[in-house]
């Protein structure tokens, strides 16, 4: 019960900062999904972000700064295995479900619907 | 012929002998809708993209108006046109239907009275006796051009304005039966520096300010002079700076004659209109349709439309430039 | 950008800057934040019990079990923009649908539909990334950047 709180509360406190972004600081969607997926990655990189993914779960791992995450994980598993080429190698390994996912059904959204204005 | 600065007056007294106006579902679901000569349900009109579906609007208010005058394309002499696409194609395309003398033009969302000026020049002069001048907009297509594409879930400010899916047409001529162009003003582009493109009513209103102020002062008129004062789309935002605006510069002009055609085309309560509505087919179908009709049946003898326009491109806002705009006047009569 | 004094604005396009903002509407931002961080919460924990019904029933660990989740949260996410219905809800919740995984997804979905008119090669597969490059992009540059910096610190003695 416990895990779904904090992945509710934790899901949404990113998201109310992505909305501070945007009404506060003006930026615009683009410019804030960048600035949290850098956030990710530099949370990431010191160790910050693992710690807060086994405390709130889905709330870590779905918003876009996980996305973040998952790339230097990617990078970092692959260069600690095979040396500094590595980082280029593994970069996408561990987020390959979301972008082939995404790619493929945008592609048969496309096919099949068209806009609806 | 030229009076004060930058105002023409027609002494030939071009008028308006037939317009026809084309609306989308919003604006069929708006207060205007009965002013409408067709409206569509969905925004594709049978079409396989938004841009062919702007393009066959704009030529169906063409047809409408050669109809209703009882006229064919062969009986055109020119045909004034500017929309908000990329390189004025639905202008271009439709003209392409007509066959007939083309002038393409861009003016944003001012391309309306751009159109109806340069029009009633040609017919004043003697240069031409059948002009049609005509412009429209398409909500999804504009959208897609200029921001963002339509499913995109971005959440729009309070500040934002729908695009009008509308066209709209009107056939000069040297004599006959309707409301007369009397005269026009050409407005400057002015700059205040705004540069936010979700909130073109505050970049709009300086340029509307500039271009009446112009206008009174070349005519040596006052505000009521007029029977009503309409900006083509301020939006509330907008307009409401406009009016203090004026103000400010002493030139109030009286709530009951000031009105903003953005404001009028949907009801103030329809969620997604936010600041009101926008586009080169605001003002166009608005004048064209309602207020033309309001005063054939008498209700207005003098108006004053001030067509507004921001002129920046989906490019220049991403390489911070700032929104310059402009406003076109132009006065017309009926039963004076 | 912010309610501050801007460069290369002269002091009468300032002083109309300032004429402007006091009329302009301001954002509701904290009925936005408080829609957001619903929004937002809910579809994590979608993502929660999505997650762990993979967990319980299939044979998924804690770490790969994001896969399957990501993917049908972008499912949704893609069939809620090809019925129309994913930017009306997120003029609602704001970041609340934005910022979590379906916001990638629409991105990607809604350029996709949208430009189906101009062809499949040059305007699905071209104008597919639009909106969503700047997300792959940066994150993999700054992904880069990160793990050359850790490895490079690791190589040279670690910390």
């Amino acid at each position: 019960m416990e895990a779904y709180l904090w992945a509710f509360v934790v899901g949404g406190l990113i998201c109310v900062i992505g909305q501070i972004l945007m009404d506060v600081f003006k930026y615009t969607p683009a410019h804030t999904m960048a600035i949290l997926v850098v956030s990710g990655s530099i949370l990431s990189g010191l160790g910050l972000y693992e710690p807060l993914i086994d405390f709130a779960g889905a709330g870590a791992t779905v918003p876009i700064t996980s996305f973040g995450n998952s790339l230097v994980h990617g990078a970092m598993a692959e260069a600690e295995s095979t040396g500094i080429l590595g980082i280029l190698t593994g970069i996408f390994e561990v987020t390959s479900a979301g972008i082939s996912a995404a790619i493929i059904f945008a592609f048969l959204g496309a096919l099949l619907f068209k806009p609806k204005g | 012929m030229l009076k004060g600065h930058q105002t023409w007056v027609y002494p030939a007294k071009p008028v308006i002998i037939s317009t026809g106006t084309v609306g989308g579902p919003q604006e069929a679901k708006g207060p205007l809708a009965e002013d409408f000569d067709l409206l569509h349900g969905d925004l594709w009109l049978g079409q396989d993209s938004y841009e062919k579906a702007e393009k066959k609007m704009l030529e169906e208010a063409c047809e409408i108006t050669l109809k209703k005058a009882g006229l064919q394309k062969k009986d055109l002499q020119f045909f004034l046109c500017g929309d908000l696409l990329n390189q004025v194609v639905s202008s271009s395309f439709a003209a392409r239907t007509l066959a007939v003398p083309f002038l393409g033009l861009y003016g944003a969302c001012s391309t309306s009275m751009e159109g109806l000026a340069l029009g009633a020049l040609i017919v004043d002069s003697g240069y031409g006796e059948r002009v049609l001048c005509g412009t429209s907009s398409h909500n999804a297509a504009t959208e897609k051009q200029y921001r963002y594409p339509t499913e995109y879930g971005s959440q729009k400010p309070p500040t934002a304005q729908w695009t009008v899916t509308g066209a709209g047409a009107a056939l000069l001529a040297p004599g006959g039966d309707g409301p007369v162009v009397t005269s026009a003003t050409i407005g400057r582009v002015v700059d205040m520096g705004m540069s936010d493109p979700f909130n073109m009513g505050g970049a709009m209103a300086p340029a509307a300010v500039d271009t009446i102020t112009a206008h009174l002062r070349d005519m040596q008129a006052s505000p009521r002079d007029y029977d009503l004062i309409a900006t083509g789309d301020l939006g509330k935002v907008g307009f409401e700076i406009a009016s203090d605006l004026l103000k400010k510069h002493g030139l109030e002009i009286p709530s009951e004659l000031f009105t903003d055609c953005g404001l009028e085309i949907y009801d103030k309560k329809h969620p997604e209109a936010l600041s009101g509505g926008s586009g080169c087919g605001c003002s166009a179908t608005v004048v064209y349709g309602h207020i033309l009709n309001r005063m054939k049946k008498g209700e207005l003898k003098k108006v004053l439309i001030v067509a507004t326009g921001a002129l920046l491109s989906p490019l220049s806002y991403q390489q911070k430039e700032t929104i310059p705009c402009i406003a076109h006047a132009v006065s017309i009569e009926y039963g004076c | 950008m912010s309610n501050k004094v801007k460069k290369n604005l002269t002091p009468v396009q300032q002083e109309y800057y300032d004429f402007a903002k006091q009329r302009e509407p301001k954002r509701p931002v904290f009925s936005n934040c408080v829609r957001a961080f619903l929004v937002g919460g809910g579809i994590c924990l979608l993502g929660q019990l999505i997650s762990d019904f993979f967990l319980w029933n299939f044979d998924f660990t804690e770490k790969t079990a994001g896969n399957p989740t990501v993917a049908i949260l972008i499912i949704i996410s893609v069939l809620l923009t090809a019925l129309g219905v994913y930017d009306h809800i997120a003029q609602w919740a704001g970041a609340g649908t934005a910022v979590p995984v379906t916001g990638f997804a629409n991105t990607m979905a809604s350029a996709a539909i949208e430009h189906r008119t101009e062809g499949f090669v040059l305007g699905v597969g071209g104008k597919m990334f639009k909106l969503a490059g700047p997300v792959i992009a940066f994150g993999v540059f700054s992904a880069f950047v990160v793990a050359l910096i850790k490895t490079v610190i690791t190589m040279l003695g670690g910390l």
